[in-house]
């Protein structure tokens, strides 16, 4: 596991039913591109997040691969509707296996 | 009008309009809105306004500080935390055991560098007189990563206020030494620090607007290298841009410039820690 991840996100704590809401997600990852090499030559493994989705109560709201050349942090915002009350589910993926996942419950006001 | 005229009329509307991208914007964080122009202290004698450093970055770039949560800075600030909350050294104490809540730090970056016993103390120090004395633990580096982590969460707990240190008394000498340096021409380009922050802020360096140079925003997350830059690792960059050898980081004579830095800033909010490019 990556040294120092942290998975940051930021959702309203309560939207109007069918409103678009926007969500702000941050981890905070190395981002080892796999290109660069330490003090002895030899190239440092490349260890990046290469996959992030976010769901809704079950279902895919996005689902983005991400490539080596994504910087440190990698930061997403989008938007997603939200019908009813429930819980976003947010993971990250890394190439070492290790998961993150964030929850972040809504409610409809 | 004649075209001489007309290009004369030109040029002087350049002139004028060299300052800012937007004058009046204002900078409101997370609902609190911070003062970024002020009125210059009395002994600054060639500037009438004092601008924070966000004033003259792009849109892009301000935008940033608005909201914590898009300023990258506070990745580092929530790694401070966790460093706040964790023992370490002999005496097996982390910050908190002494310092229970965080906020009781408001107030101490506005009245920093001051001077204790005689000599001129920095933020910087007072971390490192905490590890060595009291927690019996090796001293940070002063610049690197968890030290510049950890005084952008110290200097963030003044956020809002306004900077306000002490140059006289004890510290007139230190002030006064901080002056010399910064309208010290140096190095191979031979330029002192006002030859750029007071003569010539707002005008265009290469693609970028030149600062007043002010230290209220550090220590600041930097979009060139994507980490807390503290003031000193900060002259040094300057000092290098000017090709002159710069003073180590924790040097008295960069303590007695930022001494000096920061009355300029004097009435400028505490937006540490801020971003700029």
């Amino acid at each position: 596991m990556a040294s120092g991840v942290k998975p940051r996100v930021k959702v309203p704590r309560s939207a109007a039913a069918g409103e678009a809401i926007t969500i702000k997600t941050l981890i905070s990852h190395k981002m080892e591109s796999g290109q660069r090499k330490d003090s002895d030559g030899n190239v440092i493994p490349r260890s990046i997040i290469n996959r992030f989705t976010a769901d809704f109560n079950g279902q895919n709201v996005v689902d983005i691969t991400i490539e080596p050349a994504v910087s440190t942090n990698p930061y997403f915002q989008f938007e997603a509707v939200v019908p009813e009350a429930g819980e976003f589910v947010f993971t990250w993926y890394d190439d070492d296996g290790s998961v993150y996942e964030t929850k972040k419950s809504i409610t409809i006001a | 009008m004649t075209l001489k005229a007309l290009m004369l009329g030109c040029a002087a509307a350049a002139m004028a309009t060299v300052a800012f991208a937007d004058e009046d914007a204002v900078l409101s964080i997370e609902g609190e809105t911070m003062v970024t122009q002020a009125a210059a202290p009395a002994h600054m004698e060639n500037v009438d306004t004092v601008y924070s450093g966000w004033t003259f970055r792009t849109p892009e770039t301000q935008a940033l500080q608005l909201d914590d949560f898009d300023n990258p800075a506070f990745v580092f600030v929530d790694q401070a935390l966790e460093l706040y909350e964790t023992a370490d050294g002999t005496a097996g104490k982390s910050c908190m055991d002494c310092h229970a809540n965080v906020a009781d730090f408001a107030g101490l970056k506005t009245s920093l560098p001051r001077v204790e016993d005689g000599e001129l103390v920095t933020m910087t120090n007072l971390v490192n007189e905490c590890r060595t004395e009291r927690m019996g633990a090796e001293p940070w580096k002063y610049s690197g990563g968890q030290m510049s982590a950890m005084t952008a969460l110290l200097a963030h707990q003044s956020r809002g206020m306004p900077m306000d240190v002490t140059i006289d008394g004890d510290a007139a000498p230190f002030w006064e030494k901080g002056k010399e340096l910064y309208y010290t021409r140096v190095g191979q380009l031979d330029m002192s620090c006002s030859n750029c922050h007071e003569d010539n802020y707002g005008v265009m360096i290469r693609a970028d607007h030149l600062s007043q140079g002010q230290i209220n925003g550090f220590p600041t997350y930097r979009l060139k290298n994507a980490k807390i830059n503290t003031t000193h690792g900060r002259f040094k960059g300057c000092m290098k841009n000017i090709r002159a050898t710069p003073f180590k980081e924790g040097s008295p004579e960069f303590k007695a410039l930022e001494l000096y830095v920061a009355s300029r800033s004097t009435g400028l909010s505490v937006e540490s820690p801020s971003v700029r490019n």
